[in-house]
Parts: structure tokens; C-alpha cells; sequence
């Protein structure tokens, strides 16, 4: 096993999670949306900003996982 | 006399070219993928607009040289990047020379020998480097289209009027200042303090939207990797943490630092992570810029290199669809990024400054 980088796996699996979890959120904000239309500008921007949170949490595992 | 000036600025920019010739020696015939997106993605001295390959094989670099400003025992030296002839000429400064290798310029002895440490990294001491580097011009040219495209409408508000049918440009930038200043702004903070922080927050956003918008352009003076270099995006964290926190309400340090109703030994460890909370908003803010931007640069090199990969032209067709939809998405991204920055730095600067009831 040694000499093996496992860096390219970690990051499949860190984007894999992000992707998962970004992609609950748009389907909860899109059904929001879709029950309530009028207040669809408010759901997006939450939507973006819990997004761009997920997000964050997801570019520091990519840095320590490049890092390390 | 605007046109004319301007046709001035752009002479003046475009004519110091300079034109390097090197022979294609070993490299010849084996293209190297990474190599090519790293200088790309690396910030430079001089600004790289066409390389050729002679009939003779001989390679023509055509680029702009940059000044190149060092501060060395005790005093500036300035000189055109030019004088280093693409890495092959040393500067002498007092008791040393100066030696561009790899993007970057060491001090050296008078043959020029770079000395490596195990890690096979350069230990030649770096000299302090003020230079006007590619993404330093980069920045400058996009500063100065804010300031033409800025400068213009705010001298059409001040002479007919703010409330005026906007005319011209002011159709471009009244509808995006306005959705900044209703939709993010005073979305997040209170009306009475949104428009103490707009002059920022609407910097910001311009700023990160036309630099960004700067990188994409495929040749000449645009290109370079100003939004994706790590430096960029720390100067505007560093700024959105001072724009947080200097006017955080007394409220909001009563919060982090004494975290009121929470039992003592919940405290011990929620004010420390409380503390640490301060630098990560702003250390996610930097990182989100520089990844989002780099990554869309390297795909889109990635795709390009295909062809040189494959070594079949057969590969262009599907290159060029894929670069077609990554372009698309990357301008997509280049507003959304300059959107998010703003749009969290104005959440966050709302959760400090905003009255609790």
C-alpha cells in the first residue's frame, strides 16, 4: 500500500457529499418554491446562501486534503 | 478628445512588445498539459500574448514586458522585465544579481546557479517584490474600466439630475446597482445602516464581477488569473473582516466573546469556537473566489489540451462544444461568485451591525 495516493479519492468523496447535500437543498427550495411562488425570491436566496455554506465547509476539505 | 485620448492609452499599452526567440530543443513534439495550465494559472512578469514556431523551428515569444520593482539593501531598483530576456540575462543590484527563473526572481551569484533544498524546491533567497506583475496590469486595466464606465454615469447623474430618465450607460449599471443595493444590501442590513456600507459592498461587486469578466477574455489583455490568485481573494476577505467587525454592534461582541445564558462549561469551549468563527467567515469568502475561479480556468485549458493530448483533430469538435458550455457556465459563475461575495459579506456585516430585539 505504500506509495498509494489516496488524495483523488478523498476529493471524489468530498465533492460526492457536497454534491448530495447542495442538491437537497434545491430540491427543497424548488418545492417550496413551487407550493409558494410569490415568496420564490426569498426561498433562492436562501437557497444560495446555504449553498455557498456547504460550499465553504467543502473548499476547506479540499484544501486539507491537498495540504495533507 | 475622449476617443482620442483612449487610442492613446491602448498605443501606449500595446507597443512596448518585446519578442523572444528560444529554439525548440528538447520540449519539441511532447506538449506537457500541466506544465502549460500552471504558468497559465501562476502570475508572471511579463504579459504573454502569442508564441510561434519559425520554419527553422525556432520559437518566437511575443510578450509585453512589465515593470519589475525590487527592494534591495536598502533601496528600490526598477527596471523593465525585458532586461531579463525571458530568465536567459541576470540584473546586477549592489552584491548580487537577479535571476527570473520560473515566473519568479531569486538573487543569485554572478553565474546565476539556483540551489535546491531536498525537496527539490528553489533555496535562493527572493528579494521583496513590488512588481507590476500580469495580474497587477490585469487589475489595473479592469480598475480602469470601472473608473470610464463609473466616471461616465455618475457625471450624467450630477448633470441632469438623479431622478431623471437614465440615459445610455446609465441603463447599464442603474438596474444592477439598484438590485445590489435592495436585493443584498438591504436584504441583510438594517435600512437605516445599508447604505452606510453600499459604497463598499457595490465596489465589491463590480470589482470581483468585471475582474472575473477580465479573466475569461481568451487572448491579449485580458487572460489573466486575477480573481483565482490566492493573494486577490485574501485583500477583499481581509477588507470584508475590517467591514464586519470594526462596526459590530455591542450586542454582537457580547455574543461572541461572553456568549450570555449559556451554562460556564458549555462556554469553555463555544467562546473559543466563537473566536475561531471571526476568521473562517472571511477565510471561506477567500477560498470560494480563488477555487471557483482557478478551477474554471483549468478546465477550460484542460479542454483546450485535449487536442494537443489526442493529437487528432478529430477531438476539435467536442472540445470546442465542451469549451462553448464551460464558457457559458463560467460567465454564469463569474456574476455568481461577485454575487456571493457580496451577498455574505452583507449577511455577515447584518449579523453584526443589526439591532436584536
Amino acid at each position: 500500500m505504500e506509495g498509494l495516493n489516496l488524495t483523488p479519492f478523498g476529493l471524489g468523496l468530498i465533492v460526492f457529499s457536497a454534491a448530495y447535500g447542495i442538491s437537497r437543498i434545491a430540491q427543497a427550495a424548488m418545492e417550496a418554491m413551487a407550493r409558494q411562488p410569490e415568496i420564490s425570491s426569498k426561498i433562492q436566496t436562501a437557497m444560495i446562501v446555504v449553498a455557498a455554506l456547504i460550499e465553504g465547509a467543502t473548499l476547506f476539505a479540499i484544501v486539507v486534503a491537498w495540504l495533507g | 478628445m475622449r476617443a482620442a485620448g483612449l487610442f492613446f492609452f491602448l498605443i501606449a499599452t500595446i507597443l512596448p512588445l518585446q519578442v523572444n526567440a528560444s529554439v525548440a530543443g528538447e520540449k519539441s513534439g511532447q506538449f506537457d498539459a500541466t506544465e502549460m495550465i500552471m504558468h497559465h494559472i501562476a502570475d508572471a512578469h511579463e504579459f504573454h500574448i502569442v508564441t510561434y514556431t519559425k520554419a527553422s523551428g525556432e520559437e518566437v515569444h511575443i510578450s509585453m514586458p512589465l515593470p519589475v520593482i525590487i527592494w534591495h539593501s536598502g533601496r528600490f531598483h526598477a527596471f523593465m522585465s525585458s532586461r531579463f530576456h525571458g530568465g536567459k540575462n541576470l540584473v546586477p543590484v549592489e552584491g548580487a544579481y537577479l535571476k527570473l527563473y520560473h515566473g519568479k526572481i531569486y538573487l543569485t551569484n554572478v553565474e546565476g546557479t539556483i540551489h535546491y533544498n531536498e525537496k527539490g524546491e528553489v533555496a535562493n533567497a527572493k528579494p521583496l517584490n513590488f512588481s507590476i506583475t500580469k495580474n497587477v496590469a490585469s487589475m489595473f486595466l479592469g480598475s480602469f474600466l470601472i473608473f470610464l464606465i463609473f466616471g461616465t454615469a455618475a457625471k450624467r447623474y450630477s448633470k441632469r439630475g438623479g431622478l431623471a430618465v437614465p440615459k445610455g450607460i446609465q441603463l447599464l449599471v442603474e438596474p444592477i446597482i439598484l438590485f445590489v443595493r435592495d436585493d443584498i444590501a438591504r436584504e441583510q442590513i438594517d435600512a437605516r445602516k445599508a447604505d452606510l456600507f453600499m459604497p463598499y459592498l457595490l465596489t465589491l461587486f463590480f470589482f470581483i464581477w468585471i475582474n472575473n469578466l477580465i479573466g475569461l477574455i481568451p487572448f491579449f489583455p485580458g487572460g489573466a488569473n486575477l480573481s483565482g490568485n490566492i493573494s486577490f481573494t485574501l485583500t477583499l476577505a481581509v477588507m470584508s473582516f475590517f467591514a464586519i467587525n470594526i462596526f459590530g454592534s455591542k450586542h454582537y461582541w457580547k455574543e461572541v466573546l461572553i456568549a450570555p445564558g449559556i451554562p460556564f462549561f458549555v462556554k469553555i469551549f463555544l467562546v473559543p469556537v466563537e473566536i475561531i468563527g471571526l476568521i473562517t467567515k472571511p477565510f471561506a469568502l477567500m477560498l470560494r473566489l480563488f477555487a471557483n475561479i482557478t478551477a474554471g480556468h483549468i478546465i477550460i485549458l484542460s479542454l483546450t489540451s485535449m487536442i494537443f493530448i489526442m493529437q487528432s483533430v478529430y477531438a476539435a469538435p467536442m472540445t470546442i462544444l465542451l469549451s462553448l458550455i464551460m464558457y457559458s457556465l463560467e460567465f454564469l459563475v463569474a456574476i455568481l461568485q461577485a454575487y456571493i461575495f457580496t451577498l455574505l459579506t452583507s449577511l455577515f456585516i447584518g449579523m453584526a451591525v443589526n439591532e436584536h430585539h
